[in-house]
């Protein structure tokens, strides 16, 4: 690769570019920051783990709900998601959004 | 279970001069492609002689197989597994502080080491534990003094003479009943449960704590690892596997979302925060990039059978740890090395996260783990050999001899090879399990089990 115009790189670029060259993995850490340029400092760390820790489906919580009806009121209503986006953050989750969930009664498929 | 004490009948593996060479025996479950999520199998077992045969599913059932004893000396035929007992184990539930609800997959299942005529299993979700009897009935009383067959009371004035009921045959009936429900004692999601060697006691494990049970007691467990940090914004790392020693009831061994393990000492204190010994291998941390703490973290630990060793599958890998070694592992093998150039897409639909399970043939000789496409790696630690297998309906005629495949990374693609962008990531096999005295294996696919045994000459 020859030097550009613009001035010599530095030694850190320099080293970057080599790590690129011989590790597919920071390769690879390359294009996610290209796509991600927010992508935690710390990687790896905390966010994972409390994502981890807090797995499995936010349901219905009457005194949330109420809490943010309240405060919806002072507020023109505002257009409904045109999809069903998932539940995610401070999304106060409202009976229309809720998954139907039974118990599965049916026999497994192993077994016949 | 002493290992020495049973007979290994395992026949060498490799053939002198030759291959691995496995054949299909039998597929479970429905072909159509529109898999239900329940049906997704969530974990595979086999008891501790190899008889039975326990799956547990997303829908929280248990469906249990049996070999059946073949009568006939006939050499390439080995006995089928057929199915012997279904049930639900587990049921969804709701936290209801929390707002959560409490999936009914089955996280893991355990079999114990018989004692009586009746088989005992502990299943578990991500919050509680049960202890299951599997029973037979083949026989049932005839001839009370005071019922009639159909259960009505006969009428007292009508028995002028006394008769001693007896026992007859009948078809055999399998009855499932929960013993023991172990709850409320998890804070977080239960990953493992291990049965200690006493008999006595067994481990579970949540992403920070690992509790002990006596196995008659269900009101009270003892925590004997916590590695929550008092302040939650300091968590670095959690426990991804737990296991008991297979012989000594005081040791056990966890292992971390950072790729180390460790082996505690229960004689040593009753709160085993400090660990006995600490097996991690050195990185160079000019290698080091976003993805290395994440392909690192251990997503399944097993001790081998005689207990000298264990086993750990991370992302990339699989390795064998002697257990007087702390610092490297003895063995490494590369599972599907060609994945390191893909990560970036992997983790963008998450597969990077994929918990892959590991196991150990009977005489600790050869051992298994799961990859993509619904391939399957083996290395024989001997012979330096090593197997990518496929489980798959179109290799499923009996005994057909399972062709190794290839995965093509990179210039010429040869006939019959895959090339790695053609790898089909949703068909994962995550849980697989090894007969502990013969080459019969347990594959689970997506929502499929396969059998396979080793070709008999």
């Amino acid at each position: 690769m020859t030097e550009q115009g613009e001035g010599a790189r530095t030694l850190e670029e320099q080293q970057e570019m080599e790590d690129k060259v011989i590790s597919p993995e920071k390769a690879e850490e390359a294009k996610l920051k290209a796509r991600f340029p927010n992508i935690g400092a710390k990687p790896g760390g905390s966010d994972f783990l409390r994502k981890r820790l807090q797995k499995g489906q936010k349901y219905f919580d009457s005194g949330d709900y109420n809490m943010a009806q309240a405060k919806m009121k002072n507020k023109p209503l505002p257009s409904a998601p045109a999809e069903k986006t998932e539940i995610t953050g401070d999304h106060i989750p409202t009976p229309q959004d809720l998954p139907q969930r039974k118990t599965s009664i049916v026999a497994s498929k192993l077994a016949v | 279970m002493n290992s020495a004490n049973h007979k290994i009948r395992t026949s060498n593996l490799s053939r002198p001069g030759g291959d691995m060479q496995w054949c299909f025996s039998q597929v479970k479950g429905a072909i159509d492609d529109d898999v239900a999520e329940a049906d997704i199998i969530s974990t595979v077992e086999f008891n501790h002689t190899g008889e039975l045969l326990a799956t547990g599913d997303k829908g929280g059932r248990v469906v249990i197989f049996q070999q059946e004893i073949d009568n006939k000396n006939v050499p390439q035929f080995r006995s089928e597994y057929n199915v012997y007992s279904t049930f639900q184990s587990h049921e969804p539930e709701f936290d209801y502080l929390k707002s959560l609800e409490i999936e009914e997959k089955i996280n893991k299942i355990r079999w114990l080491p018989q004692k009586n005529a009746a088989q005992f299993l502990l299943s578990t979700n991500d919050k509680t534990i049960k202890l299951w009897k599997i029973s037979e009935r083949d026989k049932r009383p005839e001839g009370y003094n005071l019922k009639e067959e159909d259960g009505r009371y006969r009428d007292p004035n009508t028995i002028t003479a006394l008769r001693v009921p007896v026992l007859i045959p009948m078809d055999l009936m399998v009855e499932a009943s929960p013993r023991r429900v172990f709850a409320n004692a998890h804070t977080y999601h239960i990953n493992s449960i291990s049965v200690n060697s006493d008999n006595e006691t067994y481990l579970s494990a949540d992403d920070l704590r690992v509790n002990l049970w006596n196995l008659e007691i269900t009101d009270r467990s003892f925590n004997i690892v916590d590695i929550k940090p008092a302040n939650m914004e300091e968590l670095t790392e959690v426990i991804t596997a737990a296991e008991f020693h297979p012989h000594q009831c005081n040791t056990f061994v966890y292992s971390s979302s950072k790729g180390t393990i460790r082996l505690c000492d229960m004689r040593v204190s009753a709160l085993c925060d400090k660990h006995s010994k600490l097996f991690e291998e050195p990185e160079n941390p000019s290698n080091r990039s976003f993805f290395s703490e994440i392909i690192s973290s251990i997503s399944d630990v097993k001790f081998s059978h005689n207990g000298r060793y264990m086993m750990t599958r991370d992302y990339l890998s699989v390795k064998i740890w002697d257990l007087n070694m702390e610092s490297r592992p003895v063995e490494t093998y590369q599972v599907h090395e060609y994945l390191r150039s893909k990560l970036c897409s992997l983790y963008e639909n998450d597969c990077i996260f994929d918990k892959f399970e590991c196991c150990w043939n009977g005489n600790d000789s050869v051992v298994m783990t799961g990859s993509y496409n619904n391939f399957f790696r083996m290395f024989d630690r001997g012979h330096r050999r090593d197997a990518t297998l496929e489980a798959s309906r179109e290799n499923s005629k009996p005994l057909q001899v399972l062709k190794p495949r290839k995965v093509c990374t990179g210039g010429k693609r040869k006939k019959d090879e895959i090339s790695v962008d053609s790898l089909d990531f949703n068909k994962k096999i995550l849980h697989t399990a090894w007969h502990p005295q013969d080459n019969i294996i347990a594959v689970a696919t997506t929502n499929n089990l396969y059998i396979f045994q080793d070709k008999v000459n």
